[in-house]
């Protein structure tokens, strides 16, 4: 491996991450928080890092592909360690595991809080811990991609490690226009998204805390009760589309800008993820009509909310659905093992890999009855290759693994089963609510120091489609 | 500027490579074959279509609209041309197409004009004509011509016993009484710029620069005779062959073929009706002996095979050629090879990435040679006024760091300048430089102010100096 490029790329990532902790600093000293100097001593101390790792001079300025993991997964990790310090400085959270895991929560756009009194944290923090959701959505990586002059083609490699999806790509031959567009598309949807939360009425601060949470598909709130709290349709709608819009592959917008709607439409992926939606929406508005709220427009609007924000990983709640009926609450966990599109920010298995699964599946139901047949797998008209339809499979194996091991771990607790099984799906999927105890309006504090730990690696897992954590356990890995 | 290759062959891949390091150049890259497209797409900064490149999908998802190139190197010349095409049809500015195939090669400027190829390269003619000019200087591994042959470089290695040896450049300079100019030294694959200090060492590789008479003299002074050569034996009867026979008798040189393929044989002797061409084993010193080697001046092996050209090659410098030359198609042999002692080895691929790349960098470089790997390449410019560097004493001009301007090329005389010369509008200029991706004049001068300038300038006014005493 290239150690010395890996800490210079770094480095360099932590630099980036003091430049995007300064909004947050001036919101906390525009509010005269208490937070202030704890975003100060941060600032400083990544700073200090980060230079310090410019001297660093690579003679072999290639990153190869394990060089790339290694950046993302080590990245991430000390992104969210670095992230974690305000928070722990300014005492608002006293635990360092508990910081440890809101930062992670917050840069993996979970959502999933260890805090019982959202309201009491300062104002500066807050806002911190909703634009940790907001880069982290797009990613961190890809961020620096976009800031830095002139990087290197061995960048491919970070950005195939961080992005979600089977086979991220370009959509401009440079690397860094690439990124550029991504976060100019990004940029735009959210401040579109800001100034129509406004008009729906909601304060300026309020409407950014949730615009962060809904594009990054994040769902931090500064309310107890979440969206609930404003009991605002409007405001409602608002979240939902914008959420469904960022659980979409941000390249077919990029096609959309080109005037290449048709193809947008057309998308198969993208259609699997709308037909999903619609599906999961219709059955729980009929189950919850029939048994809740008796009234056709309130189930829909509740449905509709619910479902959107669970599959796109977001995991806002306009109401407590932990006391829906049990095949409503099914129906969540399973969008929970869904999630978006690759490309998008959201979070879990992709719809893509569950459209290839199947298409593969359904070969190998015609083999058994032709043995000798040849076909191959297409997607969206072209052959997908062998290599990726393999590795989609064990992507597949390996996530439910890691979610067994966890979930036998985090089980050492003695809490019910629901609360467990919810729990890890909810954090691996980077979704945020989970069932029991973890539901909308509870949240992770009661879980032990330990098992904090265990989920927090399966955010990042999760968020990084969990190779490049994997491969930090290899001992391949590390040798020269 | 939006440039598709299609093919990411060797030549696919080396221009990509080198076209990707300016930041201005868009480059997209079409191939059908997987792990060609991987490599590229793992090492450069570059997008990669995985299809046929004469399909219209492809190429319009490779947004052929508004590219303004279109290179076709795939291993087959009609979807070359039907590339360009198509290309051009959808609305490429530019074509650029490799035809190899001689039977097309003697119909090219219909071809051009029909489908509107801006520029063919062959990569197998140029080789020859490569091959042609080396051959016209004996001592030397390489010549090159630039300002339309008003000026030539040439380069060759310092050998043991050589006057050279030990000496700097001001020194040398002073004994020669020769308007040349010692413009890169290389060694141990390492590109220096010299200056008027720098001691010449043995095995150094030495490239001389100025115009072709002092060049020539230069080299007679320091013992590396420009002999003229007059015999001369081919291995191998391949396309290069055909080419560089017709080049070799058109420069009054005899030349004997030896092919191994009796049917390839009598192909080539029907093509070339007078040459001789003997049906043996080339790789055979018995064969070569009986040929009469010992009479030989130059000894070309140009066979289909890496490996068997290194030997047969290995074999007449064993037996005293003065002048061999050696086809390599694998750059990966490069290292192995000069230390076996061969000094001019071409490489067909080589000659044509430089020929695109030259082609691609506009038109304001009139010729671009690369040295060790693109380690340093000169450059030749026309200059005009927008380029800031007109009447202005050379001393007074910043330019960028690790880059000298060799010559000046005006209508009447070559100058080799120094810090008091002046550059004319209209003036041409040769610039030797490690800087990558030099494309303009107005891109010598150097933007910010510091140390590494004023060093430069000093070497620069140091060069000057050396070339007056």
């Amino acid at each position: 491996m290239n150690y010395l490029m890996v800490l210079k790329e770094l480095g360099i990532l932590l630099i980036c991450e003091a430049l995007a902790m300064i909004p947050s600093l001036g919101v906390a000293i525009w509010y005269k928080g208490s937070d202030v100097t704890a975003f100060l001593y941060t600032i400083g101390i990544l700073l200090i890092i980060g230079l310090c790792s410019l001297f660093i001079k690579p003679k072999n300025k290639t990153i190869y592909a394990r060089d790339g993991f290694a950046i993302a997964a080590i990245g991430w990790i000390l992104a969210s360690f670095f992230g974690s310090l305000p928070f722990y400085f300014s005492g608002a959270i006293p635990s360092l595991v508990d910081c440890f895991f809101e930062t992670v929560s917050g840069l993996t756009t979970t959502g999933s809080s260890i805090l019982t009194n959202v309201e009491a944290l300062p104002l500066g923090l807050t806002f911190w811990r909703s634009f940790t959701h907001w880069i982290g959505g797009m990613g961190i990586l890809v961020l620096t991609m976009a800031i830095l002059p002139n990087i290197g083609a061995g960048n491919m490699q970070i950005m195939k490690a961080e992005s979600p999806g089977p086979n991220p790509g370009k959509l401009v031959p440079r690397l860094k226009k690439t990124a550029i567009i991504l976060y100019e598309i990004y940029i735009v949807i959210t401040i579109i998204e800001i100034i129509l939360l406004k008009i729906s009425g909601l304060p300026l601060y309020d409407c950014c805390i949730y615009t962060f949470g809904s594009v990054g598909t994040g769902g931090f709130s500064n309310k107890s009760m979440s969206v609930g709290y404003y009991n605002n349709l409007a405001a409602e709608i608002i979240i939902t589309i914008f959420c469904f819009s960022c659980g979409i592959n941000f390249s077919l917008y990029y096609l959309a800008i080109k005037g290449n709607i048709k193809d947008f439409l057309k998308d198969e992926e993208f259609r699997l993820y709308a037909v999903i939606v619609l599906v999961a929406t219709i059955l729980i508005t009929f189950n919850l009509n029939v048994n809740i709220f008796h009234s056709f427009g309130k189930s829909l609007r509740q449905a509709a909310f619910q479902v959107v924000t669970i599959i796109t990983t977001t995991g806002y709640a306009s109401t407590d659905f932990n006391q829906w009926p049990t095949f409503s609450k099914t129906i969540l966990l399973i969008l929970m093992f869904i999630g978006g599109c690759a490309g998008s920010t959201a979070g879990s298995v992709k719809n893509i890999r569950i459209l290839l699964l199947f298409k593969s599946v359904k070969r190998e139901v015609h083999k058994i009855i032709h043995p000798k047949s040849v076909s191959t797998v297409k997607y969206g008209g072209k052959t997908v290759n062998e290599g990726t339809l393999s590795a989609i499979s064990s992507f597949f194996v390996i996530y439910i693994f890691i979610y067994f091991v966890a979930l036998i771990l985090v089980s050492l607790d003695g809490k019910d089963m629901i609360t467990n099984i919810s729990a890890v799906a909810t954090t691996l999927g980077n979704v945020g609510p989970g069932l029991g105890e973890v539901g909308p309006m509870g949240n992770f504090s009661s879980f032990s120091d330990f098992s904090k730990l265990v989920m927090s690696f399966c955010m990042l897992a999760g968020r990084l489609e969990i190779y490049p954590l994997l491969l930090l356990f290899s001992r391949q890995f590390w040798k020269k | 500027m939006k440039i598709i290759i299609v093919g990411a062959g060797k030549v696919g891949y080396t221009l990509a490579e080198n076209l990707a390091m300016d930041q201005n150049y868009d480059i997209t890259v079409i191939d059908k074959d997987a792990d060609a497209l991987a490599k590229a797409d793992e090492n450069l900064d570059v997008l990669c279509i995985k299809g046929n490149g004469v399909s219209t999908n492809i190429l319009m998802e490779a947004g052929v609209i508004d590219t303004d190139l279109i290179i076709a190197v795939t291993g087959s010349d009609e979807v070359n041309m039907l590339c360009c095409l198509t290309a051009k049809k959808l609305g490429a500015k530019k074509a650029v197409a490799r035809v190899r195939n001689p039977e097309y090669s003697q119909e090219l400027s219909i071809i051009k004009d029909q489908i509107g190829l801006d520029f063919v390269i062959n990569p197998e003619f140029a080789a020859a004509e490569e091959i042609a000019r080396s051959m016209g200087f004996t001592s030397a591994i390489n010549v090159e011509n630039f300002a339309k042959g008003r000026v030539r470089m040439v380069d060759f290695i310092v050998r043991e016993g050589m006057g050279l040896i030990g000496k700097t450049i001001a020194d040398i300079d002073k004994e020669s009484k020769s308007t040349v100019l010692i413009g890169i030294i290389v060694r141990n694959n390492k590109v220096l710029v010299p200056n008027g200090s720098t001691v010449i060492e043995e095995n150094d590789h030495i490239y001389v620069i100025g115009n072709p008479s002092s060049v020539y003299s230069f080299c007679k002074y320091h013992g590396k005779n420009p002999d003229k050569i007059k015999n001369v034996i081919i291995v191998g009867g391949g396309r290069i062959t055909y080419y560089l026979y017709k080049l070799l008798v058109g420069m009054g040189i005899n030349t004997k073929i030896i092919e191994i393929n009796s049917s390839r044989c009598l192909e080539l002797a029907d093509e070339l009706p007078n040459a001789l061409i003997i049906n043996d084993d080339g790789t055979d010193e018995a064969v070569l002996r009986s040929e009469n080697i010992d009479t030989i001046d130059g000894f070309i092996a140009v066979t289909g095979i890496d490996e068997e050209n290194i030997m047969a090659s290995l074999i007449a410098k064993n037996l005293g050629v003065k002048k061999v030359i050696t086809k390599v198609s694998r750059t990966n042999y490069d290292n192995i090879v000069t230390h076996l002692g061969l000094d001019t080895v071409i490489s067909p691929k080589q000659i044509t990435t430089n020929l695109i790349l030259k082609f691609v960098r506009g038109k304001s470089v009139e010729s671009l040679h690369r040295i060790v790997d693109g380690q340093a390449e000169v450059i030749e410019f026309a200059v005009d006024k927008s380029s800031g560097l007109i009447d202005k004493p050379l001393k007074n001009i910043k330019i960028v760091s690790d880059t000298i301007i060799a010559t000046i090329v005006r209508r009447k005389e070559v100058v080799v300048p120094h810090g008091k010369d002046l550059i004319k509008a209209g003036d041409r200029i040769i610039v030797i430089t490690k800087k990558q991706n030099i494309s303009t004049p107005k891109e010598l001068i150097s933007k910010a102010n510091g140390g590494l300038q004023n060093e430069l300038l000093n070497g620069i006014k140091r060069i000057g100096d050396i070339i007056n005493m």
